[in-house]
């Protein structure tokens, strides 16, 4: 951090600390000035999204050499393209003359970028290859030297792209730790191991705090109050809500930590899945698709793999900014801070490659009964975060804390109504922003989720 | 049926949605009724293959409707504030049975403490003759902004 930033920092630090976590003493609490402060943010971009790695985009974005997409990742705008040696690349969308960006479109596919201000163009693995009147610059004018700039580090995992401004940032697998367990289980879906993003997608501003929508995106404590509704419509379409003594979900759920910052709800499912189970809800001419896909599934993985992969439902959080929802769809959904109170989001779904067109209809059909800003449940998880920031800016003073200690006393396994799996993430963004080491509790460890199991 | 007959109908559709006379509003769908908001990046796509905002079949709009007369829409409680304005209707099909008729549309959007917003799109309409009266059979509300943004959801009947 440049010095200016360790003033700005230490300015920060002078305050209270951004958590207080002590399991043994059954405490975890949040500092709300982490969801309120630009200063905040501002060492967050450093600190965190400049270290880690982040989400760019997927394989199957790209398909054909030329084809390109146009977005923002880690804040920065890219172009995510194939050149013509097959590559999948992450260019910075910035002429190396004066600055405009070379593609301005939202996706297409060409040899080439041009930057219509002066006229540099370069072809599409980067290489600077048209400079109007180059005989004006002198000698040591270096074409060679400046074509389009990749993004430092970029490397994917089974179709999965990210990119990292840290170019001594660890390699992506070792970085996804348990993650990467969790990727597979989306992966094996399809037949052939190859899944893509689906045309359409869906982006939209949240009014708050972009780690109120990690906590919210696998938080499943809030389900019964704040999608109450949608519960409802699912029992009018016959699904089966009634919960259990002891839990406050359907099924039994679990979270985990999954190293790195990196975290999980893993659930058994109790609605429906298209490459499962089936529910009225897609109607009959679908049953026999779900059906086959189940039964593709056994054939190829065995009785248990299948289970594992078709009837459990996962949240997997990557840490910084990245959301998989393998449930009812499978909803790729990253995030970026616009302000210390404002975000973009930016939703996909996901299928497998080639699956049928009725899997195809059912698949997108259900991701949008809970999914999205028109369905029946993401727009009250939105008024949530936007109450919960309303709520808390101006009144930290008041009251600077909140309480998180939800399952903290339990010994092994915690639900996914607990917290641990928000506490992961809070640990390690503490870890990321302070250097402080990180606690331990005791149903924190993969060894003792795997032995609950 | 000419544009003034069509016209007088989405005047009294928007007055029912506007007044969140939801029941009345059901009324004007046909039994097999679709209610489309496509991507913004896919204005003209197909809900098949394409991940739109808002898909919904008749049991969908029936569950859609159900929850936003709940005090737990929250989204929607306290209820929003539209005001719905109409214009360029245009038929571009018509048959003895069936309509396809386009419209222009803004839809203004507000929320206590200053949040909403407008949504400016056109429509397109599937409208069948069902008694003398015309009957919704789909509704497609397209959005000309970019990306969803600062609307952020679709959360009323748009």
């Amino acid at each position: 951090m440049d010095e200016s930033g360790e003033i700005r920092h230490s300015a920060v630090m002078k305050k209270n600390p951004y958590i207080i976590d002590n399991p043994g003493g059954n405490d975890f609490r949040l500092n709300r000035e982490t969801l309120v402060d630009p200063e905040i943010l501002v060492a967050e971009r450093d600190r965190v999204f400049d270290q880690c790695w982040i989400y760019a985009g997927h394989e199957s974005e790209v398909p054909k050499p030329g084809d390109f997409q146009t977005r923002d990742v880690g804040g920065r705008p890219v172009i995510l393209t194939r050149d013509g040696d097959n590559n999948v690349r992450l260019f910075l969308n910035t002429c190396r003359h004066r600055g405009a960006k070379v593609c301005r479109e939202r996706e297409g596919n060409t040899k080439r970028f041009y930057c219509f201000y002066h006229g540099w163009s370069y072809r599409n693995d980067g290489a600077l290859v048209a400079v109007p009147g180059d005989d004006a610059y002198p000698d040591t004018f270096d074409r060679s030297k400046l074509g389009l700039k990749d993004v430092p580090r970029f490397e994917n995992y089974r179709g999965f792209w990210f990119a990292s401004f840290n170019p001594d940032v660890e390699d992506l697998e070792p970085y996804l730790a348990g993650a990467t367990e969790y990727i597979d289980l989306v992966v094996e879906q399809s037949a052939d191991g190859n899944m893509e993003i689906v045309s359409g997608v869906q982006e939209y501003d949240i009014g708050a705090n972009w780690k109120l929508l990690v906590e919210n995106s696998f938080d499943d404590y809030h389900l019964h109050s704040t999608h109450s509704t949608w519960l409802e419509y699912m029992k009018d379409s016959g699904v089966n809500i009634k919960v259990p003594k002891g839990l406050l979900l359907p099924k039994k759920g679990i979270g985990r930590d999954l190293g790195n910052g990196h975290a999980v709800i893993d659930n058994y499912n109790f609605r429906g899945r298209p490459v499962a189970t089936w529910i009225s809800i897609y109607g009959e001419e679908a049953k026999p698709a779900v059906e086959a896909a189940k039964a593709e599934l056994v054939e190829r993985l065995g009785e248990e793999r299948a289970e594992r992969v078709a009837n459990t439902n996962r949240n997997l959080f990557v840490f910084p900014n990245l959301m998989i929802n393998d449930g009812s769809s499978v909803t790729v959904r990253a995030f970026w801070p616009e302000a210390a109170d404002r975000m973009k989001v930016t939703a996909w779904a996901l299928g497998p490659v080639g699956e049928s067109a009725v899997m195809r209809k059912v698949r997108l059909d259900s991701f949008l009964t809970f999914y999205g800003p028109g369905g029946l449940a993401t727009p009250d998880d939105v008024e949530a975060l936007e109450q919960v920031q309303a709520g808390l800016t101006s009144t930290v003073k008041e009251v600077p804390w909140s309480v998180m200690t939800r399952g903290i006393a339990k010994d092994g396994e915690q639900l996914n109504s607990d917290e641990l799996h928000l506490r992961t993430f809070w640990r390690r963004w503490n870890t990321m922003m302070t250097g402080e080491a990180a606690a331990t509790e005791t149903g924190d460890t993969a060894e003792a989720a795997e032995a609950a199991e | 049926m000419n544009r003034e007959a069509v016209e007088d109908f989405f005047y009294h559709e928007a007055a029912l949605l506007d007044a969140w006379d939801l029941d009345g509003w059901m009324d004007l769908l046909c039994d097999d009724a679709r209610y489309l908001v496509p991507p913004n990046d896919v204005p003209d796509g197909d809900p098949d293959n394409t991940l739109f905002i808002i898909a919904d079949d008749i049991d969908r709009i029936r569950g859609r409707v159900k929850r936003l007369k709940s005090r737990d829409a929250h989204a929607e409680f306290p209820r929003s504030r539209t005001r719905r304005l109409i214009t360029n209707v245009r038929i571009l099909a018509h048959d003895d049975a069936e309509l396809t008729v386009t419209a222009n549309f803004s839809v203004h959007r507000f929320r206590r403490g200053g949040k909403g917003g407008e949504y400016v799109g056109r429509y397109i309409y599937t409208l069948r003759i069902e008694g003398g009266a015309f009957r919704i059979a789909e509704r497609r509300a397209i959005l000309d902004a970019e990306e969803l943004g600062g609307l952020s959801a679709v959360s009323f009947i748009l």
